[in-house]
């Protein structure tokens, strides 16, 4: 079969699959031309002669993903994006084949980056964070880490990168053996001492130097190992961020206002999404939107603007209830919507639901939750409902974190158990569901009517 | 009465969320009126054989594990050895485990072990030895049950005198092939079972809160039951994952 003929009988096949309603559509297509053409990426890809960026983290990559496909929108450019979020190389490949455009956007699993990297030949990528994260899938921090250094090592001068200064095992990859910064490296960090934590937190994963092996000497860290840190025995040292975020405000789940310095001049952000990851996520996008040569304050509208990206903090109505969905799935960015949850709760305790699954997706190790700072919200939770696979084991961590079991529920269906915690709750309702189960709680509002089609 | 608990190196071995296992020690010495006190020991540090009844070590990333196996052996075998002799209780969890032996073999390097107890740890070609764990255990009160999650590259060899942990049900255990798990000697164990496996039984918890109580007191405490729900349907929940 020709190339030609093998994209259209994918292009088919996913077709017909969304017309069944089965969904899947977001990898199907992919996943059959693959197997058909194996190096099918990087023919598409070819096509995308405006350049190709890659996003890719632990923490953050749909949203700020998204983040540059709106300031991109904000320009009249629609590049070809796997918006949905399905980032492994079939998730591109459907992406690759169901759209049309000059340049491309896409979101990389932690694990496919190399691969996906030596396939696309990208013009720029967009390097964020590294946290302990289902260690069943992806093995070690260090081990990946030395994956993408491979991976960064192996891209030309054509290649630019915008990386995370706060990140020692992110903005390592941007210097040379002998300390000397890569060309084309754009680097962006937070300069606002303020939003530093009180202390290190208990899951803090880059400890060492990549240099020299040697503990990092921190001065203070902003969500887990990000921050400002040294080497007291090599001397590296964080670079200076080319953009970087002097003044952070934040207004607990609507947003934060911040004052970012960028080579190009100061701008003001109006970000409509919580909490300093967030903050995290739009310096990578400004720094990423200016390689890609926006301006300054038409990327800062466009951030203003800006929508959550599916299940990163949306609110939906169900039965007279503000449902706000908050992913979770490692101790890192649990933390961190922990930390906001708590300003939420301020006022009054909140009603919390909590779904646990422990598919592949997921990972199928639950130990994380041990790790996550959820003692941050004790005294803070009127009501929890822990739904999911791993339900019984969500609610005991609850308890050892000192919350009182009478407030404590566990319903393991996903949708009674949100049926209980809507007629629970009173106004709002936190959910907080890992990968798998953000997809389940997505589909039953569709269902309901409540929510959109999110591949659509 | 006090449970006095030593961390080992919980800057470098806490990979797998280990210290779920000292807090849920701490909550149920607290809910007994059993006092609790819980110390770290980190590189360098010496340790006080007789200040602690309970020594815990959890899993680290492999360049931790070449530390902490080097620092080990010249700052703290003696102390554990005779803690150990004297009958303290020692949980070794993954990463720590594989420290308890005559040696681990890592890639070319061979790392040093404490030479606690009689077992071999090596590298073998193949995939990592992944996935959720159930074990039938018997410590002498009975046969009982232990779940939990185990992701390790080193496969545990015991010697002919050595004592396994437990028989596996589901999961791979030592090394995928002999079908044991762990190691138990004296009041020490050894597991594959990572990071928080107390939240996940109890009864174990239980059963280190009270060989080590009885190591400081002389006598075996009597625990005061406690409200188990929870705890239960955790296990439960481990185990059904485990298909046990």
């Amino acid at each position: 079969m020709l190339f030609g003929a093998k994209v259209l009988a994918s292009r088919g096949i996913g077709a017909a699959s969304r017309a069944s309603g089965r969904g899947g559509g977001t990898t199907l297509p992919g996943r059959i031309l693959l197997r058909l053409q194996p190096d099918a990426i990087a023919r598409l890809g070819a096509g995308l002669d405006r350049g190709t960026t890659l996003v890719s983290a632990t923490n953050g990559k749909t949203t700020t993903a998204g983040m540059i496909a709106a300031v991109l929108a904000a320009e009249g450019r629609a590049p070809v994006h796997n918006r949905a979020g399905s980032n492994m190389t079939w998730g591109v490949a459907t992406a690759l084949l169901e759209q049309d455009g000059n340049e491309g956007l896409f979101e990389v699993d932690e694990a496919w980056l190399p691969r996906v990297a030596e396939q696309l030949e990208p013009s720029l990528i967009v390097l964020c964070n590294l946290f302990r994260d289902q260690l069943d899938r992806y093995g070690e921090m260090e081990a990946l880490a030395d994956e993408w250094a491979r991976a960064v090592a192996a891209r030309g001068d054509g290649t630019g990168f915008a990386l995370n200064a706060d990140d020692p095992l992110i903005a390592d990859l941007g210097r040379d053996s002998d300390e000397e910064p890569r060309p084309g490296v754009i680097y962006f960090g937070i300069d606002d001492d303020s939003q530093a934590l009180p202390e290190l937190q208990h899951a803090f994963d880059a400890k060492h130097c990549r240099r020299c092996g040697h503990p990092y000497a921190y001065e203070r860290a902003f969500v887990g190992h990000l921050g400002h840190y040294s080497c007291p025995n090599c001397g590296a040292r964080r670079p200076r961020p080319d953009v970087a975020a002097t003044r952070i405000e934040l207004d607990g789940m609507r947003g934060s206002r911040s004052t970012i310095r960028t080579p190009a001049g100061e701008i003001e952000l109006e970000l409509p999404l919580p909490g300093v990851y967030n903050v995290y996520n739009a310096l990578a996008a400004i720094a990423a939107s200016l390689r890609l040569g926006v301006a300054p304050d038409r990327i800062a509208a466009a951030l203003g603007e800006m929508r959550a990206a599916f299940g990163r903090v949306e609110t939906i109505a169900v039965d007279g209830v503000d449902l706000s969905i908050l992913l979770i799935k490692n101790p890192a960015g649990a933390n961190e919507v922990l930390r906001t949850l708590r300003l939420e709760a301020e006022d009054e305790p909140i009603a919390l639901w909590i779904a646990l699954n422990d598919r592949i997706a997921d990972g199928r190790d639950v130990s994380w939750i041990w790790d996550a700072d959820f003692e941050l919200l004790d005294g803070a939770v009127r009501r929890v409902v822990c739904a999911g696979t791993r339900a019984p084991e969500m609610a005991l961590r609850l308890k050892y974190a000192g919350w009182p079991t009478d407030r404590i529920e566990v319903v393991v269906g996903i949708e009674a158990s949100l049926d209980r915690a809507v007629a629970a709750a009173s106004g709002s309702l936190y959910a907080l569901p890992t990968y798998t189960a953000l997809l389940e709680l997505h589909k039953l509002l569709t269902a309901r009517g409540l929510a959109e089609d999110f591949w659509r | 009465m006090e449970l006095r608990v030593l961390s080992l190196y919980p800057e470098q071995m806490n990979i797998y969320a280990d210290r779920g296992n000292i807090v849920f020690l701490q909550r149920r010495c607290e809910w007994r009126g059993i006092g609790f006190s819980h110390a770290g020991a980190g590189p360098g540090d010496a340790v006080d054989p007789g200040a602690h009844d309970l020594f815990y070590i959890g899993g680290g990333q492999d360049r931790d594990q070449r530390m902490v196996a080097a620092d080990m052996v010249a700052s703290k075998r003696e102390s554990l050895v005779g803690a150990v002799d004297d009958g303290a209780a020692l949980l070794a969890v993954c990463g720590g485990y594989q420290l308890l032996g005559n040696s681990y073999q890592l890639g070319e390097e061979v790392l040093p072990g404490l030479g606690l107890a009689e077992l071999e740890t090596v590298r073998e070609p193949g995939a990592r030895l992944i996935g959720n764990v159930a074990i039938e255990v018997d410590l002498g009160g009975g046969p009982n049950l232990l779940a939990g999650f185990e992701n390790h590259g080193g496969r545990t060899y015991l010697g002919a005198g050595a004592q396994p942990l437990g028989r596996v049900l589901e999961g791979h255990g030592n090394n995928g092939r002999d079908g044991f798990e762990g190691v138990r000697r004296d009041n020490l164990i050894g597991t594959y079972l990572h990071g928080p496996l107390l939240p996940k039984n109890a009864w174990l918890a239980d059963h280190l809160i009270a060989q080590a109580l009885e190591r400081r007191y002389g006598t075996r405490p009597q625990l005061e039951p406690l409200d188990d729900a929870f705890e239960d349907a955790a296990h439960a929940g481990a185990r059904a994952a485990a298909g046990a």
